[in-house]
């Protein structure tokens, strides 16, 4: 079989081949450095910041859909078939500003100016998205930028008024739909692509046989989904990832379908992928959900790149477990299924041999009798890699607790249930006492570690305390407000 | 054309950035994305891996040999002084030679032909250094005598020990205020191009470009005339840029001159974090008298600052401090004394409010002991220990206040926010609510403002009238997203009487204003816009006196109107009169300068008046807090602040909203937190959180003090801005602490420590629960 060794993408309104792309270059290490688009800023190059945005338009099975992502950590061979927008493209052929630009020039949305171009693409998306976004939108959609000068105030007003200088309709990214669609339609060659140097292959499989395929040839291959962590590895560490298998292009991949009782999510499901069909099946997910890194960082990454990384702080898991997620690991044509919490071993190391890959995540939908809750502390409420997150699944029956899953993350070198606190709990009564107990019983479970995110007390004590909120939500005698109320 | 016809872009009015249009549409152009000369190098720092050690030398064999590797820099090839310290002090070296004083301390700089090269072959180096006990803050300094890195302050009057010995009640504490990184978004970056014989043109992200030239030329040991420093804009500054550019500077600059190609230096998030100051964590001990009715009797404060392992700036950061830690309040005995402590940590530096803000909120804090002592609202004891009257109007440092206006804007605030109803509401809500607790706080800020360097209290300006009408305005101060360069405009535009678009705004460059001062101490427009408007009236007196000559009428028969000049009943566009004066050869450019009067100041006597006025402002929060988690969230924010007459009301709105965000940043999500080696473990914005769009108050309510003017003749009888609102985020910490103290009745003071993190929340309220 051929490979095709370039890298074809469209950027902003031009066709564009690249000829030999490593598994290291980043998308904004080649917007500024090698084609001077230089609106597009780095401010950290790690996702946080949202000063690289840009929109990437690919082919999902629903059509062309743009989504604003993070330039500093998408690699460069990830755009392969994709339209890649950037802030150069926004305004008119006169120089006329772009609505969004308008409402922010309008507004005062700008002070030193670094950080607009980012914001002024994540209000594009939105708008784009959602026309007529309220408060509470904005804020959600603005989680992955960071402004410093201005105190968000102004660009939140200007985002509320954009639909009042234009239409999206009238958005040259929806007049130009069919042509874009089939501009990158002609991209496709239908074959692996294999590009780069030999010591730092980029290599995108044609669907997921071909990535089983690419793994067994490739066994020690870096598989980078959404590259939120891979793209740190080499921004902030400097690894060498290559040979890397990119598997952000595989629609066969993408797929979330509720199915037999269960919540079936392709490993490489964005979470924005997953959004829709959680806020349906598993709606105790969905604030949670929101929560989880900005909404660049949550375009671009995996439920199942988030479970194979393996780590204790990932959002998904805890919550996953909690359900009584199974994944399915894949090795060329074998597959097996596994417990989402046997996947984790111990810092750092999951059952995973060289050559497999996780295909997706069944999760069992909650009963009738089942109380669900999630809850996640970080330091800032938004944007954060949680302090302590909790997933908690309990069977009532008759006042009496029949069923407890309760899973941690934070709390010890991987995502862990909480089994002493669960058995405090399984055959006795729905009662404060028997939640006092299972906090009571935590300390057997975890001994947490003292870090710049909170130290081992707060994590202990924090941990407990969400078993009696998890109590006193539940509980019917409860009239006092318990929550903050969520942005 | 008449009168009733107004130039755009007068002073007092709104008028946006003057970048505005390029910030949204990414054609702003910062440093990184000036286009490099063909065979542009890149350099990159190698930094220390130990916090305290000594340095026996540097193996870079390895770095030599990476691909793309042209050369290293140590501290060998620097051919001047290896001394970058800003006050002269020559206690920080570009690199060190003997001793490793902190952890990621730069000990060389890589050159290559890439950025990428330089940075991996900086990792390669192989550092012999023996290692030595560290002292990581300002009291385990103070335990293994660690020296201070500069002289102290005192500042007393009255007679504290017989106040202390007759009080009533006495209350002493400890509070602990944390540091907060700059997060500007746009990082330190120097780009360096040589010229001919000793000259070097850099163009740079500082906020103080004379002292970047200085320094430049320092480490050069060249003369300061062969020396540009050109800044166009900064994607921020905060006083991260005030004296830490010195080193970016100072590296691209050798390096230029060593290799003959242009050099840029930009240090990835991380290592910018680093390897570069911070706002000052203090801790204070406090010891306070006052009567029964809660007014003070007498204060005595000793205010330890983790300084880092050199000087910097941090003189004028803890004497502000001092300054400061009055906040609004009357003092009848007072002894305040600093102890700028050196610590194995990275040099702290500048930032917004320059230690003001420490000094501020100890203040607040012992206002706030009071108030739970008495079983007072916080607010009555602050209105009881105002400024005001004869008797009760001189500071800590002996300066008069003659100007409070705070009873007005505090009354005022306190009507709008309905705050005296909300507070007994919230009350209410926490007898009812046994997880969820609120709190109010209604917190004034009195600022002062100069330099407390009264020689920094200087600024030029130089105005070019060009013949064809069009204006190039050029000043000392640089543009760091604040509007300076667009209010300065508006007072060229107003004193020429043409339209705001025929002004040409330029780069910052030391070759057109020499000697100015940083742009810091929220002064650049006070400044500024004095000697840009005193260039102003040179060449109109210049041209009133040729119009009156020409059409022989009296001076007072030329007046400049909306785009036209009157010349009696002659009436002319503004650009035909600068053609013939250009044609009778009149001088249409002049260099601007002014200097702050009034002011002077004996720091051995610690007495004076360091500022030529103060700026206030009020806030009051509220904020919910989750008993079970220490997580909050802010309800609300009702802000009225003091601009003086604003020269644009939207930008300065704009100063005091980011002000107060940034300000509530430090007090609640933004910790910095080293482990046990020395390392700072919260370096980009991964893990050191600034406020996002959702922490913002629920309800923002933001006005400026229309009815308030500059007692002093500021320019257009407007206040400085930059500094002063960024204690408003105050209001949120004290709200924060009431609703903490609301788990023990509101008798016991939480006493949280700063920043106010849902663990330090969560931690106090467990305490509170425990001693109730």
């Amino acid at each position: 079989m051929t490979h095709r060794t370039d890298i074809r993408f469209l950027l902003n309104g031009k066709d564009t081949s690249l000829g030999a792309v490593g598994a290291d270059q980043t998308l904004l290490d080649f917007l500024r450095i090698e084609r001077r688009l230089t609106g597009t800023k780095e401010g950290c190059a790690e996702g946080d910041c949202g000063a690289c945005t840009v929109l990437v338009g690919h082919l999902s099975d629903a059509g062309l859909v743009y989504t604003p992502v993070n330039a500093c950590i998408r690699f460069l061979a990830s755009v392969d078939g994709c339209h890649v927008v950037t802030i150069e493209h926004l305004s008119g052929p006169e120089g006329r500003l772009h609505p969004v630009q308008q409402a922010m020039v309008d507004h005062h949305g700008s002070q030193c100016g670094f950080c607009t171009p980012g914001f002024v693409m994540s209000l594009y998306a939105l708008w784009m998205e959602v026309p007529e976004p309220t408060e509470a939108q904005v804020e959600s959609a603005l989680q992955g930028n960071l402004c410093r000068c201005t105190g968000y105030d102004p660009i939140i007003k200007a985002a509320v008024a954009v639909s009042r200088y234009g239409s999206p309709a009238a958005d040259y990214l929806n007049t130009e739909r069919s042509a874009i669609t089939g501009r990158l339609q002609a991209l496709r060659s239908g074959q692996r692509v294999v590009s780069g140097p030999p010591d730092n292959l980029s290599i995108l499989p044609t669907d997921v046989d071909d990535l089983a395929d690419c793994l067994l040839e490739y066994p020690g291959a870096t598989i980078v989904a959404g590259a939120t962590d891979v793209g740190l590895w080499v921004t902030k560490f400097l690894r060498n990832i290559g040979p890397a298998i990119f598997t952000g292009h595989l629609n066969d991949l993408k797929t979330v379908e509720a199915k037999d009782g269960a919540l079936l999510m392709g490993a490489g499901a964005s979470y924005t992928d997953c959004q829709q069909s959680l806020s349906e099946h598993l709606p105790h997910l969905s604030s949670y959900w929101d929560r989880i890194a900005g909404w660049q960082v949550r375009n671009m990454g995996t439920v199942g790149g988030n479970i194979a990384n393996g780590s204790p702080i990932g959002d998904t898991p805890p919550v996953l477990i909690a359900l009584g997620a199974e994944i399915t690991l894949r090795r060329g044509t074998d597959r097996r299924v596994l417990l989402l919490e046997d996947f984790f071993i111990d810092y750092g190391k999951q059952d995973r041999v060289a050559g497999e890959f996780v295909e997706s995540v069944r999760v069992p939908l909650p009963g009738a009798n089942d109380l669900n809750a999630v809850y996640k502390i970080s330091k800032r409420r938004d944007e954060d890699i949680s302090s302590v997150a909790v997933g908690i699944n309990v069977t009532v029956t008759d006042g009496t607790i029949t069923g407890c899953r309760i899973a941690f993350g934070g709390m010890a070198a991987t995502p862990k249930r909480a089994s002493a606190a669960e058995r405090a709990l399984i055959g006795h009564s729905w009662s404060e006492a028997s939640f006092e107990n299972a906090a009571d019983a935590l300390p057997t479970d975890f001994k947490p570690l003292s870090d710049w995110r909170a130290s081992s007390e707060y994590r202990m004590l924090s941990a407990q305390n969400l078993l009696r909120r998890f109590y006193l939500e539940h509980d019917a005698e409860t009239t006092a407000p318990i929550q903050l109320a969520s942005a | 054309m008449k009168d009733n016809v107004s130039i755009t872009g007068s002073a007092h009015t709104d008028r946006i950035h003057d970048s505005a249009i390029k910030h949204v549409t990414g054609q702003a152009d910062y440093t990184d994305d000036i286009a490099q000369p063909e065979g542009t190098l890149h350099a990159y720092l190698g930094v220390s891996n130990v916090a305290h050690a000594t340095l026996n030398g540097l193996d870079l064999t390895d770095v030599l040999a990476a691909p793309g590797v042209i050369g290293v820099l140590t501290a060998e090839d620097i051919p001047g002084v290896n001394d970058i310290s800003p006050t002269g002090l020559n206690d920080e070296p570009v690199f060190p030679t003997e001793t490793i004083q902190f952890y990621g301390q730069p000990l060389f700089a890589v050159i290559a032909e890439t950025r990428d090269a330089a940075r991996r072959a900086a990792e390669l180096a192989k550092v012999d250094c023996e290692v030595l006990p560290h002292a990581l803050d300002p009291i385990a300094a103070q335990e293994a005598g660690y020296p201070n890195v500069t002289a102290p302050l005192k500042l007393e009057r009255g007679e504290i020990d017989p106040a202390f010995a007759a009080a009533q009640n006495r209350i002493q504490g400890r509070m602990a205020i944390g540091g907060q990184d700059h997060m500007y978004l746009e990082g330190h970056i120097a780009f360096a191009i040589p010229g001919e014989d000793d000259e070097v043109v850099v163009h740079c992200s500082t906020q103080h470009p004379s002292e970047a030239q200085h320094m430049v030329a320092h480490v050069l040991g060249v003369p300061s005339n062969a020396v540009v420093v050109n800044v166009r804009r900064m994607g921020g500054g905060f006083g991260g840029k005030e004296s830490q550019m010195n080193l970016f500077c100072a590296v691209a600059a050798i390096a230029a001159k060593k290799w003959k190609r242009a050099v840029k230096i930009r240090p990835d998030r991380d290592q910018d974090m680093t390897a570069t100051g911070k706002r000052h964590d203090f801790v204070v001990d406090y010891d306070v008298a006052f009567d029964d009715a809660g007014r003070i009797e007498a204060v005595d404060g000793i205010f330890a600052a983790r300084c880092g392992f050199s000087s910097d700036l941090s003189g004028p950061v803890t004497d502000r401090a001092l300054f400061h830690a009055d906040n609004a309040y009357f003092y009848p005995n007072v002894r305040l004394t600093s102890r700028p402590m050196k610590t194995n940590t990275v040099s702290n530096t500048a930032f917004r409010g320059f230690g003001g803000p420490q000094g501020v909120i100890v203040a607040e804090r012992m206002i706030e002991e009071i108030a739970f002592a008495t079983g007072q609202d916080p607010l009555d004891v602050r209105k009881a220990n105002f400024y005001g009257g004869a008797g009760r109007d001189v500071t800590p440092y002996h300066q008069q206040v003659d100007d409070n206006i705070l009873e007005r804007l505090v009354g005022e605030l306190e009507e709008t926010a309905e705050y005296r109803k909300r507070r007994q509401d919230i009350i209410a809500f926490n007898a009812a609510s046994p997880v969820l607790k609120k709190g109010i706080a209604l917190t004034p800020v009195k600022f002062g403002i100069s330099f407390t360097a009264t020689w920094y209290n200087q600024a030029g300006a130089l105005v070019h009238v060009y013949n064809d009408g069009s204006i190039h305005l050029n000043h000392g101060g640089t543009e760091m997203g604040q509007g300076l360069n667009t209010k300065i405009a508006q007072i060229v535009a107003e004193a020429f009487q043409v339209d705001f678009e025929r002004i040409k705004i330029t780069k910052t460059t030391t070759e057109k204003v020499p000697n100015t001062s940083a742009t810091a101490a929220s002064s650049g427009t006070d400044l500024n816009g004095m000697a840009a408007l005193n260039a102003v009236e040179q060449i109109k007196e210049r041209l009133v006196a040729f119009a009156a000559e020409k059409w022989a009428v009296t001076p007072q028969a030329v007046t400049f109107h909306p785009n036209e000049v009157h010349v009696g009943e002659h009436v002319m566009t503004f650009n035909a009169f600068v053609k013939e004066a250009y044609m009778a050869r009149v001088q249409l450019s002049a260099a601007g300068f002014y200097k702050t009067p009034k002011i002077h100041w004996d720091r051995s006597k610690g007495q004076g008046r360091p500022f030529y006025y103060f700026a206030y402002g009020a806030a009051c929060s509220e904020v919910t807090i989750d008993t079970l988690t220490g997580e909050y969230r802010v309800e609300g924010t009702d802000i009225l602040h003091d601009v003086g007459r604003s020269l644009n009301p939207a930008l300065d709105k704009g100063q005091v909203e980011g002000a107060f965000i940034q300000g509530m940043g430090w007090l609640t999500t933004e910790e910095l937190w080293w482990d046990d080696a020395g390392q700072l473990r919260t370096h980009a914005p991964s893990t050191y959180k600034i406020p996002l769009a959702s922490d913002r108050p629920r309800i923002f309510n933001v006005k400026l003090a229309d009815w308030s003017e500059n007692r002093e003749l500021t320019i257009k009888r407007s206040k400085a801005v930059g500094e002063p609102p960024f204690m408003l985020g105050i209001s949120v910490f004290e709200a924060l602490s009431m609703a903490v103290a609301s788990v023990a009745d509101y008798r016991i003071c939480p006493r949280l420590d700063a920043p106010a993190t849902p663990e330090r929340v969560l931690m106090a309220v467990t305490r509170m629960k425990a001693e109730a």
